[in-house]
C-alpha cells in the first residue's frame, strides 16, 4: 500500500468523515471541511512531477483478487499525473467556489459534498489505475456520482431527466468498454494495461482485436460526449454550476479522452483507430461548435462548446496516433505534434472552460437568469466577472496572447500535417480536415463572442431581471480569477507546462517513439513567423466578426435548423419503447395472481424432479428390506389419508381446522411408531398450541365460503396437485429404496457421547454438531414473532381502519383477554396442573442432553402451561404472575445463545465449540455440566418468548 | 411400510398443493401445514423406517434409527409453527384492511 493508494482513498474517507464532522461543527459550511482534501492532493500530485521525471512513474501494487487477475495496482506516469492535477486543481477551485455558490441554509450540503468527494476519488482512481477492471469500477463510479450530482435538485423534473439520460448513455458505454476489456483479457490473459501495451504488436492480428477496439471506443465516445452520444451533456447542465464546471467540462467528460490516450499505445498503428478517433472527433468538433452558436442559455452554449472542444482534443489524439506508422523515423516526431497539441489543449480547455462556467454561474447567481436574450450590459456592474469572461472567451476563440491561441495554432499545424501522411486514403480526404477545422474555429469564435458581449455588452436593461445585479463576493470570484490568470500566464510562458506536464504525458502516449532514456523536447512559442496557421487564425477572426455582427439579423445563424428531427427524440422514444416492451413482456407472466406464481413453481417441480427421476432410472419398486406394517399402523395411515382428503371438502372453518389437527396428531403417532420420541413430544405440543392459536385467530378470520369457481379451475388445480403428489411419492420410494451413497448419520451416533457428552443424539445434533443452524433458527423464530407483533400492534400514520369488516363471532373466540373464566373445575385443576407442567418443562429441558427433551420441547411445554394459565385466569393474571416482557425474553434468549457461541473464542476455539465435564455435587450426585446446556437455555428462553409473544399479541388484538 | 408411507406422503402433498392453489387465504394456510407434514414424513421415510431403537444412547441397543432426519424435522416443526402463526396474522390483517380473503382480488395494483 502506497501513499498513492492512500491519495485515491482520501476523498472517499472525506466523504465518510465529512458528514460526521458536520454534525460536530454544524455552523461551518461543509465545503470548508472538504476543501483540505483536494488541496492536499494537488500539492501531493505536484510533488510527484519531479519524481516521475527523474525516477520514472511511481508504482504501487496491492493484491486484491489475484486469482481473477484483478489487483489494485496504481502508477502515476505523465498522463495519469496530468489528469490527477486537473482533477485536484480544478477540484480545489470548484469546492472553494461552491462554498459561495450553494447557500448553507437552503441546500443539502452534506449530500452534495459526499457525492463530490465520491466523484473525486473515483476519478483519481480511474486515471491512476493500471488494472483495467479496477479502472472500469472507478469509471462506473464516476457515472453514478455524476448521476447523483446532476439530480442534486431532484425535485425538478428536468434534473431527474438529465441525470437519468447521462446515466443511461454513459453506463451503456461503460458496459461496452467492459466487454472490450474482457476481449483484451482473452487475447492477452491479463488486465494490466501496461502489459497490454507491451504485448500490443503481437495482439494486432488477433480476430478479437478489432471488436475490442470498437467496444473500448464506444465507452470513450459516450463518456466524452462525442457525436452522436453527446445528447446527455446539454441535459446534464441541470446540475449546480460548480458541478458543471468540474464534472461536465474539466474532468469526467475527459475520462473518455483519457481512455483513448491511455489505450493509444495498444491500438495506435491501426488504420481503424486513426480514422475512428479523428473522424468522430472532427465531426463532434464541427457539430458542437455549430450548435453552440444557436443556444440562448449560457450553460447550454458552454455545454455544446465543451462537446466541440472535446471533439477537438479527441481528433488530435487520433491524428497523433499516425506517428505509430512511422516509428523510428523523423516523421514520427512530426506527427506526434498532434499529441502535443492535444495534451496542451486539454490543459487549456480545463482552465478557460472552468473560468467560463464559473462566470456563467456568477451571472446566474447574481441576476437570476442565464438567458442571453434577457441579459446584457452587465459590464458596468460586474467588471471583474466581465474581465474573466473576456479572458476565457478570447482564449477559447484562439486569440493571442492567451493560452487557447497557442493550442489552436498547434491544432492547425496538426491538421495541415496530416495531409502529408501517405497512407489510409488520407491523401484524398485529408485535405478536408483542415477545412472543417477552420470552419469550426470560425463558429467557435462566434459563440465565444456571443457569450461575452451578449451577457456583458450592449445596453443596460435590468428591468427584465429578477434581481438587481451586482458583483459577486470575493470568494466566488477568486477561483475564476485564478483560472483566468493561468490562461494569461500559460499564454505568455507556455514552456512552464511543456517540461513539467506535456513532455511526460507525451512519453506515456507514445512509449515506443523514442529511444529509452530520451525525452520529448517540447518548446512552444507565441510567435513563430508568418505561417499558414497565422493566416488561418486571421481568417477566423475576420469571418468570425462578420458572422457575429450578422448573428442577430440572420435567422440561419441563431434559429435551430431542424425542429422535428433530433437525436433527443430518438433517445426519448427509444427509451419509451423499451420501457413499454419490457413492461408488456413482464406482464405476460407477472400477473399478480399468487396462484399463477405457485403454478409455475409446482409445474417446475413436477417437470424437473420427474425428468430427473426418469432419466436417472431412479423409479424402481424394490420392497426388499422395507419394514413390515401392523394393523394399528394401517389404521393410522388410513385415518391420516382420510382426514387429509376431507379438508378440501370441509365447508366450515372449524371443520377444516379440526381435520388439519387430526392429521397433525396422526403424524405425531407416526413419530412414536418410528422411534422419534423428541419429534412426537414436539409435534404434540405444537399441535395443541396451534389449536389454541387457531381459535385465537378465529375471532378475526373470515368465514369459509364455498368457493364458486369454474370446473376448469378446479381440474387444473387437481391435476397439478396430483402431479406433485405423485412425484413426491416416487421421490420417497426411490429415496428409501436404495442408498447410492454412505449416510453421514453414523458419525453422529458414534461420536455423540464421546465428543459432545450427550446420549440423546437428536438433541446433541441440534445444540452441538449443528448448533449454528439452531442459532439461526431461533433468530428466524424471533423475527416471525416480532413480525406478528409489528403487524398487529404497530400503527403507522394514516393507518385508519377503514372498510374493516366485522365478522367477529365472540361465542367462538377463546376468552383469554377479558374477565377470567367462570369454569370452577378448570380453574381448580389448572392451579395444580400449571405447577406440574412447569416442573415437567424444566425436567424436559434439563434432561434433554441424555433423554428425550431439550430446549425446544421444554419451552413449548412451559408455553402450554402459561397458555393454560391465561385461559383459566385471564391474561392479566399471567402478566401479574410472570412479569416478563416476552419480546425482551426472546432477545435475551438469542443473546444467551450467541454469547455461548462467542465464548468459544476465549478458548481459541471456533464459534460455538462446546465443552463438558462431570462434577460430583453433594446430595445430587454425579452431574454433567456442559456449555451446550447454556446454549440450550438460550433456545429455551427464545422459544418461550416467541410462543408467548405470538399468542398474547393475537389474543389481545381487538 | 415404506410403500404405504410413500403413498400417504403423496396424498399429503396432493392435498397441500390443492389447498394452496385455492382462492381463500384460510385454505392456503392449511395447505402449507399439509405440505409441512408431507415433508416431515418424507424425511423420516427416506432414512428407512424402524431400523433400530430410538436414537438415545442410553438404550444400549444394537442399532438405532437415523438421528439426522429427526434433528432436521424438529427444527422444521418449530419453524413452521412460527411461520404458520405469521401467515395467520397476515391473513386476518389483510382481511380486516381489505375486506376480502380472495387471492384473485388481492392482486397488486398496476402502479406498484
Amino acid at each position: 500500500m502506497l501513499l498513492l493508494h492512500f491519495a485515491i482513498i482520501l476523498p472517499f474517507l472525506f466523504a465518510f468523515i465529512g458528514p460526521l464532522l458536520q454534525k460536530a461543527l454544524p455552523r461551518v459550511h461543509t465545503g470548508w471541511l472538504m476543501l483540505p482534501a483536494p488541496v492536499f492532493l494537488f500539492i501531493y500530485m505536484m510533488s510527484l512531477i519531479p519524481v516521475n521525471r527523474e525516477r520514472g512513474p511511481l508504482q504501487g501494487k496491492l493484491s486484491w483478487m489475484p486469482s481473477l487477475g484483478v489487483d489494485f495496482d496504481v502508477y502515476a506516469d505523465g498522463l495519469g499525473l496530468l489528469f490527477a492535477l486537473i482533477i485536484t486543481g480544478i477540484g480545489s477551485l470548484v469546492v472553494l467556489y461552491s462554498i459561495y455558490y450553494l447557500d448553507k441554509n437552503k441546500e443539502k450540503l452534506t449530500h452534495f459534498y459526499v457525492y463530490l468527494m465520491l466523484f473525486m476519488g473515483a476519478m483519481l482512481g480511474l486515471v491512476l489505475s493500471d488494472n483495467a477492471m479496477v479502472l472500469y469500477g472507478f469509471w462506473e463510479l464516476t457515472s453514478i456520482s455524476s448521476f447523483l450530482l446532476i439530480a442534486f435538485w431532484h425535485k425538478r423534473e428536468r434534473s431527474r431527466y438529465g441525470a437519468l439520460k447521462s446515466m443511461v448513455i454513459t453506463v451503456f458505454g461503460g458496459l461496452a468498454m467492459f466487454a472490450g476489456f474482457l476481449l483484451l483479457y482473452t487475447v492477452t490473459g491479463t488486465f494490466s494495461i501496461r502489459e497490454w501495451i507491451a504485448e500490443a504488436p503481437s495482439m494486432a492480428n488477433d480476430a478479437l482485436f478489432l471488436p475490442a477496439m470498437l467496444l473500448v471506443l464506444l465507452g470513450a465516445f459516450t463518456k466524452s460526449a462525442q457525436f452522436p452520444f453527446h445528447i446527455w451533456l446539454p441535459d446534464a447542465m441541470e446540475a449546480p454550476t460548480p458541478v458543471s464546471a468540474y464534472l461536465h467540462s474539466a474532468t469526467m467528460v475527459k475520462a473518455g479522452i483519457y481512455l483513448v490516450a491511455r489505450m493509444s499505445p495498444v491500438f495506435a498503428g491501426q488504420q481503424a483507430w486513426l480514422w475512428l478517433v479523428s473522424g468522430f472527433g472532427v465531426a463532434t468538433l464541427i457539430y458542437g461548435s455549430y450548435r453552440a452558436m444557436k443556444q440562448t442559455d449560457l450553460k447550454a452554449l458552454l455545454a455544446f462548446s465543451t462537446i466541440s472542444q472535446l471533439g477537438l482534443v479527441m481528433s488530435l489524439f487520433g491524428l497523433g496516433s499516425a506517428a505509430a506508422f512511422y516509428t523510428g523515423t523523423e516523421q514520427a516526431l512530426f506527427y506526434s505534434k498532434a499529441t502535443m497539441a492535444a495534451v496542451f489543449h486539454l490543459i487549456n480547455h480545463a482552465i478557460f472552460k472552468g473560468a467560463l462556467f464559473m462566470t456563467a454561474g456568477i451571472v446566474d447567481h447574481e441576476t437570476g437568469t442565464r438567458d442571453i436574450r434577457r441579459l446584457g450590459g452587465l459590464m458596468a456592474v460586474m467588471p471583474i466577472s466581465f474581465t474573466i469572461a473576456v479572458i476565457g472567451a478570447f482564449s477559447m476563440a484562439g486569440i493571442p496572447p492567451f493560452n487557447g491561441f497557442l493550442s489552436k495554432e498547434m491544432f492547425f499545424t496538426s491538421v495541415l500535417n496530416i495531409r502529408e501522411a501517405e497512407l489510409l486514403g488520407l491523401h484524398a480526404w485529408g485535405a478536408l480536415i483542415p477545412v472543417i477545422a477552420w470552419v469550426a474555429s470560425v463558429f467557435t469564435f462566434v459563440y465565444s463572442m456571443l457569450f461575452v458581449f451578449r451577457t456583458f455588452g450592449g445596453k443596460k436593461s435590468f428591468e427584465k431581471l429578477e434581481k438587481k445585479p451586482h458583483e459577486a463576493p470575493l470568494g466566488m470570484l477568486l477561483p475564476p480569477v485564478t483560472l483566468a490568470s493561468l490562461a494569461i500566464v500559460f499564454g505568455l510562458f507556455p514552456n512552464l507546462l511543456s517540461y513539467s506536464l506535456i513532455e511526460p504525458a507525451m512519453a506515456a502516449v507514445h512509449p515506443n517513439l523514442l529511444e529509452p532514456g530520451k525525452q520529448f523536447m517540447v518548446s512552444i512559442h507565441l510567435w513563430h513567423g508568418f505561417t499558414a496557421e497565422l493566416y488561418m487564425t486571421a481568417g477566423v477572426v475576420a469571418l468570425g466578426i462578420v458572422l457575429f455582427l450578422l448573428h442577430r439579423r440572420t435567422a440561419v445563424l441563431h434559429a435551430p435548423l431542424f425542429e422535428r428531427v433530433s437525436l433527443n427524440r430518438v433517445y426519448d422514444s427509444g427509451l419509451k419503447l423499451l420501457d413499454r416492451f419490457s413492461g408488456s413482456v413482464t406482464k405476460l407472466y407477472m400477473t399478480g395472481s399468487i396462484r399463477q406464481y405457485l403454478i409455475y413453481i409446482f409445474v417446475f417441480i413436477i417437470a424437473a424432479l420427474g425428468a430427473t427421476l426418469v432419466s436417472e432410472g431412479a423409479v424402481q419398486l424394490d420392497t426388499s428390506g422395507f419394514a413390515d406394517m401392523s394393523f394399528y399402523e394401517a389404521v393410522i395411515i388410513i385415518a391420516l389419508i382420510l382426514s387429509a382428503i376431507a379438508v378440501p371438502f370441509a365447508n366450515s372453518r372449524l371443520m377444516a381446522i379440526i381435520l388439519t389437527g387430526v392429521s397433525g396428531y396422526m403424524v405425531t403417532l407416526f413419530f412414536v411408531i418410528f422411534r422419534a420420541p423428541d419429534l412426537a413430544l414436539t409435534q404434540m405440543i405444537v399441535e395443541t398450541v396451534s389449536v389454541a392459536l387457531f381459535l385465537l385467530c378465529f375471532y378475526h378470520l373470515p368465514k369459509l365460503k364455498k368457493e364458486v369457481v369454474k370446473l376448469r379451475f378446479k381440474l387444473w388445480n387437481l391435476l397439478i396437485a396430483v402431479g406433485v403428489g405423485t412425484v413426491m411419492t416416487l421421490v420417497a420410494l426411490s429415496a428409501s429404496g436404495g442408498s447410492s451413497f454412505e449416510s453421514i448419520s453414523h458419525y453422529f451416533l458414534e461420536n455423540s457421547y464421546t465428543l459432545a457428552g450427550g446420549k440423546n443424539v437428536v438433541n446433541v445434533i441440534l445444540v452441538d454438531f449443528r448448533g449454528f443452524d439452531t442459532m439461526l433458527e431461533i433468530v428466524v423464530l424471533g423475527i416471525a414473532s416480532y413480525g406478528i407483533y409489528a403487524l398487529i400492534r404497530v400503527k403507522l400514520k394514516g393507518d385508519q381502519e377503514e372498510g374493516a369488516i366485522e365478522t367477529r363471532d365472540p361465542k367462538l373466540s377463546l376468552n383469554v383477554y377479558g374477565p377470567r373464566s367462570n369454569d370452577v373445575i378448570l380453574r381448580t385443576v389448572a392451579k395444580l396442573a400449571i405447577v406440574i407442567i412447569v416442573c415437567f418443562s424444566l425436567y424436559l429441558f434439563y434432561m434433554g442432553h441424555h433423554h428425550p427433551g431439550g430446549g425446544f420441547i421444554g419451552a413449548l411445554m412451559a408455553s402450554a402451561a402459561l397458555l393454560l394459565m391465561a385461559m383459566s385466569f385471564g391474561m392479566d393474571a399471567v402478566n401479574r404472575i410472570v412479569k416478563f416482557n416476552f419480546r425482551k425474553l426472546t432477545a435475551v434468549g438469542i443473546l444467551v445463545a450467541m454469547l455461548t457461541g462467542i465464548g468459544s473464542f476465549a478458548f481459541d476455539a471456533p464459534f460455538l465449540s462446546h465443552a463438558f465435564d462431570y462434577f460430583h455435587i453433594p446430595l445430587i450426585g454425579e452431574l454433567e455440566l456442559a456449555t451446550a446446556t447454556l446454549f440450550d437455555l438460550g433456545v429455551y428462553l427464545t422459544v418461550i418468548g416467541v410462543t408467548m409473544t405470538i399468542l398474547f399479541t393475537i389474543g389481545r388484538d381487538q | 411400510m415404506e410403500l404405504y408411507m410413500s403413498l400417504a406422503i403423496g396424498v399429503l402433498f396432493t392435498v397441500g398443493v390443492y389447498l394452496v392453489l385455492s382462492k381463500s387465504l384460510l385454505r392456503i394456510i392449511l395447505g402449507t401445514s399439509f405440505l409441512t407434514h408431507g415433508v416431515h414424513l418424507l424425511l423420516l421415510t427416506m432414512s428407512r423406517l424402524k431400523t433400530g431403537a430410538a436414537p438415545l444412547l442410553g438404550e444400549k441397543a444394537d442399532a438405532y434409527v437415523d438421528p439426522l432426519p429427526q434433528a432436521l424435522i424438529l427444527t422444521s416443526i418449530v419453524i413452521s409453527f412460527g411461520v404458520t402463526s405469521f401467515f395467520f396474522v397476515l391473513a386476518y390483517k389483510a382481511y380486516q384492511k381489505l375486506g376480502t380473503d380472495d387471492m384473485e382480488q388481492l392482486r397488486g395494483s398496476d402502479d406498484e
